[in-house]
């Protein structure tokens, strides 16, 4: 009750509700989350039910051209799946693997960035170059040769069904520096503060030190951060799905169906490619743009031109 | 002297040098086409001797960057020394691990100076307050630490129902007096205050003062008081050591100090308080700047600036005397009777 009635009087609500483009990317982004994760009530068709799926309407275009189908609000793909249906479910394993993927890079990065800013000297070298040597390959590079491993020893039906998990892993473990490296920034500026000091001069053991005092503390860098991260993971995961790398089709995120219209789009049959293409660029710049008030709120002392 | 009795808190020819050389590159130098790497040090403490009596206040006082805060730190264990020894009613302290400093940190706590940093903003002021009580003391109920608490707000003036604001809240006053809590809730013996009023407004510094002093009074703790406020120590202390440049110059009783002062810095340090209704403003000017404590002067640190230098006092460093009237000093001059 008195953390509501504290938020409710904080400057984030205050400046959430004056911030038009925030409180506009926020309802869209409220709403297609919505869609998404209850894609099975919204949702007209289900596109996993292979039953229900007929060769025969593929490649129907939306209502509003000729040789349109009623049943098919956005037409359909090359398989006679429903595109509306296809997108919210594909949404909801877009969003799954991008929400996940952060939060592995969080577990990773704020325990290692922690660790490597309170110790500091060795340790704190032996960390911080093996995350220069994570970045210096790149989350694709990654990806494409752990699933190509991947593949090749467990064949490409168990791929299909880890791919949600794996594409987590892969993604997570690619991009754990960038949260590693902002913990320990925060971190070094903290822990010279004097209230570290004072738990120290108290004898706590150096992971309460740690956990309880200096993390709270880092709270908002790392809340920046994972904004921005999620949208990042959300389009690593389509970048590697239309090469191939990412969700089967028969089970598509975003990016694979996007992948498997565009050998169609020459065809005339641009709507399997560009519809999931808009929907995966509205649900970046909303996130983003959130993104970027927080850390209008957060850091107010940043300068931004 | 009183020299029978045991010291609360031993210090004994504690050095503490920070190693600022940077990384490889950095130490790297060419010296006659030989690369070689070079250490560079602060040698911010150079084997200062002291003892702290139960139940006084001993000042340590000094200018900016001479060691006091560093030696204060040194003292709680925050900052290992490089060489020397660090003794709490005569068991050796300065080498336990930390399991075995444990029931030490109960004993010795500390005051900072900034009380805008010294306080985690995140946790309310129970938290605060609760935390080292709960972690030394484990077996106390629920209530009885809440109980203790409310006592101990009670005692240094904060109202105990203002427990569940957070520091911001409060004023820097009062956000002291919180962290002199944070201090006494553990029931300490000895408590290091690294220029806890220094931060304040004047108005709220007397009050500090004398809360401070009342606790003394109240608990019979002895504190190191480390400030540069000449006053102020002048005011509360029973014992008062000057530092210079990382060294002890001077060790005596505070009527000793202010009445006589002996080494030729206390005189100069001490003739430049201000005074009321004295005509004209005579202080001892000393010539130059501090030397820096990367490159220490070789002999006595303060022969640079010294108006009694001979050959003597560059090159030998002078050991802490007892003198005629009972202060301890270290000045090659005094012991020869160059001055007096």
């Amino acid at each position: 009750m008195n953390l509501w009635k504290r938020f409710r009087g904080s400057y984030f609500l205050y400046s959430f509700l004056h911030d038009p483009v925030a409180m506009g990317s926020f309802i869209v982004l409220a709403v297609l989350a919505l869609a998404a994760f209850g894609a099975p009530l919204v949702a007209p068709h289900n596109p996993y039910d292979t039953t229900t799926i007929d060769i025969m309407d593929s490649e129907i275009p939306p209502v509003w051209m000729e040789n349109a189908d009623a049943k098919f609000l956005l037409g359909t793909d090359a398989q006679g799946r429903d595109m509306l249906s296809t997108m919210l479910y594909g949404m909801r394993i877009s969003l799954v693997i991008g929400i996940g993927a952060t939060f592995l890079q969080a577990a990773i990065g704020i325990v290692l960035g922690l660790i490597a800013g309170y110790k500091g000297g060795k340790i704190d070298n032996f960390l911080m170059r093996m995350a220069d040597v994570q970045l210096s390959f790149s989350t694709l590079m990654v990806a494409i040769f752990l699933s190509a491993i991947f593949q090749a020893i467990f064949g490409v039906a168990a791929f299909e069904s880890m791919a949600v998990p794996f594409l987590v892993l892969v993604i997570g473990i690619a991009e754990w520096p960038q949260y590693a490296r902002t913990v320990r920034a925060s971190v070094l500026a903290e822990k010279k503060k004097e209230y570290v000091e004072a738990a120290r001069v108290m004898g706590l053991p150096s992971g309460r030190i740690m956990w309880r005092h200096i993390l709270p503390n880092t709270m908002s860098p790392i809340l920046v951060l994972s904004t921005v991260q999620v949208a990042h993971a959300i389009m690593s995961e389509a970048a590697l799905s239309f090469l191939g790398l990412g969700m089967p089709i028969t089970k598509p995120s975003l990016g694979s169906l996007i992948n498997s219209g565009f050998d169609y789009i020459f065809s005339g049959s641009w709507w399997i490619t560009m519809f999931p293409g808009f929907l995966l660029v509205l649900l970046i710049l909303v996130i983003n743009l959130l993104g970027d008030w927080v850390q209008d709120v957060l850091n107010p002392k940043l300068y931004k031109g | 002297m009183t020299a029978q009795t045991q010291p609360l808190v031993g210090i004994t020819d504690v050095v503490k040098h920070f190693d600022i050389s940077g990384g490889f590159l950095d130490r790297l130098t060419f010296s006659g086409g030989l690369p070689s790497l070079t250490t560079t040090t602060v040698k911010a403490i150079n084997g200062v001797s002291l003892d702290i009596r139960q139940g006084e206040i001993l000042s340590v006082v000094g200018e900016s960057g001479c060691g006091k805060s560093t030696l204060g730190r040194t003292v709680l264990g925050l900052y290992p020394p490089t060489s020397g020894r660090i003794e709490f009613r005569g068991e050796r302290i300065d080498n336990l691990s930390a399991k075995d400093m444990l029931p030490y940190r109960r004993k010795m706590q500390m005051v900072f100076q900034d009380p805008y940093a010294s306080l985690n903003p995140r946790m309310t002021v129970r938290q605060i307050l609760e935390e080292p009580t709960r972690f030394h003391f484990p077996d106390l109920s629920a209530s009885q630490v809440q109980d203790k608490v409310a006592e101990v707000m009670r005692q240094v003036g904060v109202d105990p129902a203002w427990a569940g604001r957070f520091p911001h809240e409060f004023s820097g006053g009062q956000r002291q007096r919180i962290s002199i809590a944070r201090a006494l809730m553990v029931d300490p013996e000895f408590i290091v205050a690294d220029e806890p009023i220094s931060a304040l407004d004047v108005s709220i510094q007397a009050q500090i003062l004398n809360l401070i002093m009342d606790c003394q009074e109240r608990f019979g703790l002895t504190y190191m008081f480390i400030t540069h406020d000449l006053s102020v120590v002048e005011h509360i202390s029973t014992r008062v050591a000057v530092m210079y440049l990382g060294t002890l110059c001077e060790l005596a009783d505070k009527a000793s100090l202010y009445g006589d002062p002996q080494h030729p810095y206390s005189r100069a340090l001490l003739s430049a308080i201000p005074r009321l209704g004295s005509a004209g403003f005579s202080h001892i000017r000393l010539k130059g700047e501090v030397p820096t404590p990367i490159n220490l002067p070789t002999g006595c640190v303060f022969h640079t600036r010294c108006p009694h230098t001979d050959e003597r006092c560059r090159r030998e460093i002078p050991a802490l005397r007892l003198l005629p009237n009972g202060s301890q000093a270290a000045c090659h001059a005094l012991e020869e009777g160059r001055i007096w």
